[in-house]
């Protein structure tokens, strides 16, 4: 009984094991399939997950390109910046962190609330600037503290620095942080202290300045602590910019332009390099760095004399009398007038029912063509615009570069405005009237001009014809070669090596009219300052063989009433400073063999002859005796060497 | 004579036989595991034998020790005290409910001056041990009465409640399966844990209930990693990225970038079986779960030759309950089972998994050595 009992028992015992040991049998190959599917089917899903566990990929940020002067003095340059960033995701505890770093450089609510921001929007590996141009010492404060300060990284960064401050800042621009929609998916953008170029050239050039990105691949562990370098790629530095500008007659031309709202362009007649662009008041492009104070930006936004805008190439204003050189050019190769024919001005031009009056009450009587133009005769050129017409006059005008662009890779520059015929129908629905010719003969009415543009036109006139272009910046023979395409190919300076000295970079084209013609006109610019009875009389140049000749201009901002013309006209200083002539003057030195011309023009400066002429002598006086310093500096070099 | 002299060496071996008798060549896979778990914390220390691997080492020579004196002392002696050693572990089961440390966020263990115990391992061998002796009494007749699942049930609840409560939800389910094993075997009605599996799953949305947060984070995690990548599903993700890392042939000793790295969470203890298949890739991980598979199919092979039914269900109570020791580690790490928090015997860094696992080897190896005694139901020295 026992032992067929202890049978039975044994058989159920086996059948019910075998069950269990093949359920386990089942759950074993449970595993093993579960092995096979994560190691071998998904290895390399897995294998990826594990790379970016393991490796931390830390953008290497590339050195933004120089801009340097003609002879590489450095305008736009970068600083070394201590800063502190913090990486959000290896900081256990952002606040906590926060609390202890703000006992070691002050942090005001302000940044507070920018940090805590950055820390939201951006992604958690990204670092965040904490503060920046820290004192060493507090850096170094940082640097001791660092153990209990997980995520926090001591930085020593570059911050774009303008050394020569409100100098060439029109030029120039400023770089900032970029904006959200800059930010793209470039992931260098989000390195806290990178800069984008936000306005002048900064901005046009911003691509090629920035350079190139490198990255470095490290190896971290589960807390973020770095174990090793894997690889390396080293950033590139962006291209160094030459510029044609020399600091030394920019900084004269601000200087001596002071607080007028004013603008002087200075250009090489021969190859259009232009030597200065200035235009004041100006600003410091430091000041946008780190992001400019609400109150500094109220400051520069509400002063009317506009420092943030660039009237040298932005500012458009009606020629006055220096547009009279195109007029006589216009008149005299459509043979409507010759150089000694008289025509007489008793101070008033009549014309249908309306009268035009010259700026000389009761007129300078008889006038050809070399006293017209030294005088500034208007009735003169009411006289001789009527006669050639508007359309001979606009084509003249843009023969000498009026009306056009240059592209000087500097934003917001004008077009100008030659009218025409066409034009006017366009865009007001009348026709040109012959009075609307008259006005522009003097440079008034509805043409319009920059000091780019007339420095342009001055330097067409003193090199004989050709139509030179200006040149800002002087481009690599890398980049001739290649065309414009932005590139970071090293060895830039190499090529550049010293600023080559480039002969003729324009077209050569010639504006085609006769030299016998463009003598007369030089001939005359030269009356301006060298006749006793010239409006430029009085800034005449007296450098030995080193004469400036010119065009002095005045151009009306206001409609003078005939009640006022019948009263007399009030004096500049009588009415507010909106409603005064702006002056202007162009011209060229030295006379007798053209190196520089020359536009100044100053806003509501009253009489070009009294605030413009004297600023221009002035600016050219001193190029010419740089110049002169130099041929002597280097003629001593080159006794020394032989 | 010679009939009657084989019976005695039978029943009455000598000690130099039982020695001679012993299946050698399971207690060298056994070490072999155990060295496998050493060069593994030598490899969690960066290549140190502090402060894991030696003191692993110096643990397991007692524990062998341990087995070895267990397996040779006759299987009915544990027939005699299955019931003495189930009572006592309830009691310090208890016992810890009043003056147990904590450890890992639950109460576990008592202090026994020279080591720290933990009742709810010994409980996981002291219910097979019960149960085997319970249904070694009975009849397969007595096994199948209804009213016969009252004793063995209530043997499994109580210390089930305990362990519940401290809360150890994977020495639980050890214990209840463990024990389950044996009723099956025992010959319990099909039927009965067809109803009681239903029961179960009626019972869920009530225990869901009475779960710990942390306990149904787990739960929901396992259902879901990505649920809470940085939190509970991290240990999940970062598990199975350094297994499916691992490939066929791993990434070589001590090059784990995972483990190493510490993105590998706990791994010293519940996952270093993780750390092996990524360093020694698939074939690593299979050569450990053969190894496993070699030791514990012998318990449930060697049960057949068995004479008697305590020391049937005792080998195959145990085998299963080390059996599912090391399913659920490796189930777990591998995300086909939520993180209960069970270690892997022999290979995780700690004493109580390697002391359980050894008493429970030494039990199988008792009941191999002693398997021609017949002993009758009535008791072990009747």
């Amino acid at each position: 009984m026992a032992l067929k009992d202890d049978d039975s028992r044994y058989h159920m015992y086996s059948r019910r094991a075998a069950m269990l040991a093949g359920g386990k049998l089942l759950l074993v190959s449970g595993l093993v399939g579960r092995l096979y599917y994560l190691q071998v089917l998904q290895r390399d899903q897995y294998e990826v997950l594990a790379e970016e566990n393991r490796i931390s990929l830390r953008i290497l940020a590339p050195e933004r390109g120089k801009i340097l002067d003609r002879y590489g003095r450095e305008l736009a340059t970068n600083r070394r910046d201590f800063r502190v960033t913090l990486i959000p995701e290896q900081s256990q505890d952002v606040e906590g962190t926060l609390a202890a770093l703000s006992g070691i450089v002050s942090l005001t609510p302000r940044d507070l609330r920018r940090i805590r921001r950055a820390i939201r929007r951006q992604r958690a590996f990204i670092p965040v600037t904490i503060a920046d141009n820290l004192s060493w010492s507090a850096f170094a404060k940082v640097n001791l503290s660092l153990p209990d300060l997980p995520g926090v990284q001591p930085e020593v960064g570059v911050t774009r620095d303008y050394p020569y401050k409100h100098l060439g800042a029109h030029i120039l621009g400023y770089v900032g942080a970029p904006n959200q929609d800059e930010v793209g998916d470039d992931p260098v953008l989000e390195l806290p202290g990178f800069r984008v170029g936000k306005n002048g050239m900064e901005r046009v050039l911003d691509r090629r300045l920035r350079g190139l990105a490198g990255n470095s691949k490290v190896e971290v562990n589960a807390v973020g602590r770095v174990i090793r370098e894997v690889s390396r790629v080293d950033s590139i530095s962006g291209e160094d910019m030459h510029l044609t500008l020399d600091l030394d007659l920019q900084q004269f031309a601000a200087q001596r332009l002071s607080t007028e709202s004013a603008s002087a362009v200075v250009m090489d007649v021969q190859n259009g390099d232009v030597l200065a662009l200035a235009s004041t008041p100006s600003y410091d492009p430091n000041d946008f760095n780190t992001g400019i104070s609400q109150k500094k930006w109220d400051q520069l936004i509400g002063d009317i004399r506009k420092p943030l805008i660039n009237k040298a190439v932005s500012g458009q204003y009606p020629p006055g009398s220096t547009f009279k050189m195109i007029v006589a050019l216009a008149a005299l190769e459509a043979g409507v007038v010759t150089p000694t024919e008289q025509i007489f001005c008793n101070g008033e031009y009549e014309l249908g029912d309306h009268t035009f009056h010259c700026w000389k009450k009761h007129g300078h009587g008889n006038m050809d063509l070399d006293q017209a133009i030294a005088q500034s005769c208007d009735v003169y050129f009411f006289e001789i615009a009527r006669r050639v017409g508007i359309d001979k006059i606009s084509d003249m005008a843009r023969r000498f570069g009026l009306g056009e662009k240059y592209d000087l890779e500097i934003p917001a520059e004008a077009r100008g405005l030659i009218p025409g015929r066409g034009w006017k129908l366009a865009t007001e629905g009348k026709r040109w009237q012959q009075g609307d010719t008259v006005n522009v003969g003097i440079g008034q009415g509805y043409v319009l001009t920059t000091p780019l543009q007339l420095a342009v036109m001055t330097a067409r006139i003193a090199n004989g014809g050709v139509k030179v272009e200006p040149v800002l910046r002087r481009r690599s023979q890398h980049e001739v070669q290649e065309g414009d395409s932005p590139t970071t190919v090293g060895g830039w300076a190499e090529q550049l090596g010293a600023f080559p000295e480039k002969p003729q970079d324009s077209t050569g084209d010639d504006v085609g009219v006769s030299p016998r013609y463009m003598r007369q006109i030089m001939s005359a610019m030269t009356s301006v300052t060298s006749d006793t009875e010239g409006t430029a009389y009085a800034s005449r140049l007296d450098v030995a063989g080193m004469g400036m000749a010119g065009k002095t201009g005045t151009a009306q901002v206001r409609r003078i009433t005939k009640q006022e013309r019948e009263s007399g006209v009030l004096k500049n200083e009588d009415i507010p400073w909106l409603s005064r002539d702006h002056a202007l003057f162009v011209g060229y030195a030295p006379v007798d063999k053209p190196r520089y011309a020359i536009a100044v023009v100053v806003e509501h400066g009253g009489s070009g002859s009294s605030a413009a002429a004297p600023v221009a002598r002035d600016i050219l006086r001193h190029a010419l005796e740089n110049d002169k310093r130099r041929d002597a500096q280097r003629e001593a070099d080159e006794g020394q060497k032989t | 004579m010679r009939r009657s002299l084989s019976r005695t060496a039978r029943t009455q071996k000598s000690l130099m036989s039982k020695i001679q008798d012993m299946n050698w060549a399971l207690v060298i896979v056994l070490c072999a595991i155990a060295a496998g778990g050493f060069v593994m914390l030598y490899s969690v220390a960066g290549g140190s034998v502090d402060p894991w691997a030696k003191r692993q080492m110096i643990r397991f020579l007692p524990a062998l020790g341990l087995m070895l004196v267990i397996a040779l002392i006759d299987v009915r002696v544990w027939l005699f005290l299955a019931y003495p050693i189930y009572a006592l572990a309830l009691a310090l089961l208890i016992a810890v409910e009043f003056t147990g440390v904590s450890g890992m966020g639950a109460q576990r263990w008592i202090d026994l001056g020279v080591m720290q115990l933990q009742p709810s391992e010994v409980m996981k061998i002291a219910v097979v041990l019960a149960l085997a002796r319970y249904y070694h009494t009975s009849t397969l007749i007595e096994a199948r009465l209804l009213k016969n699942l009252f004793m063995p049930l209530l043997l499994l609840a109580i210390p089930s409640y305990f362990v519940l409560r401290q809360p150890d939800l994977g020495t639980t389910l050890l214990i209840i399966f463990g024990g389950l094993a044996v009723m099956f075997a025992a010959g319990v009605r099909m039927w009965i844990f067809g109803a009681g599996l239903a029961a179960v799953l009626a019972a869920v949305p009530v225990v869901w209930q009475l779960l710990r947060p942390y306990q149904k984070s787990r739960v929901l995690t396992f259902l879901d990693p990505e649920r809470d990548p940085l939190g509970a599903g991290y240990h999940i993700m970062q598990s199975k990225i350094a297994l499916g890392s691992g490939g066929v042939f791993g990434k070589g000793f001590m090059q784990g970038t995972q483990s190493q790295l510490n993105f590998l969470p706990e791994k010293q203890t519940d996952f270093i079986f993780t750390m092996l298949a990524e360093e020694f890739g698939l074939i690593g991980a299979l050569t450990l779960l053969g190894l496993y598979m070699v030791v514990l199919s012998y318990g449930v092979l060697m049960s057949f030759s068995v004479r008697s039914q305590f020391g049937r269900l005792l080998s195959l109570g145990v085998t299963t309950t080390l059996f599912l020791y090391v399913f659920i580690n490796t189930a777990m790490v591998m995300g086909l089972l939520p993180v209960v928090g069970v270690p892997l015997p022999l290979m995780s860094y700690g004493g109580s998994a390697m002391m359980t696992f050894m008493v429970g080897m030494g039990l199988i190896l008792s009941v191999a050595l002693h398997r021609d005694i017949r002993i009758p139901r009535g008791g072990a020295f009747a």
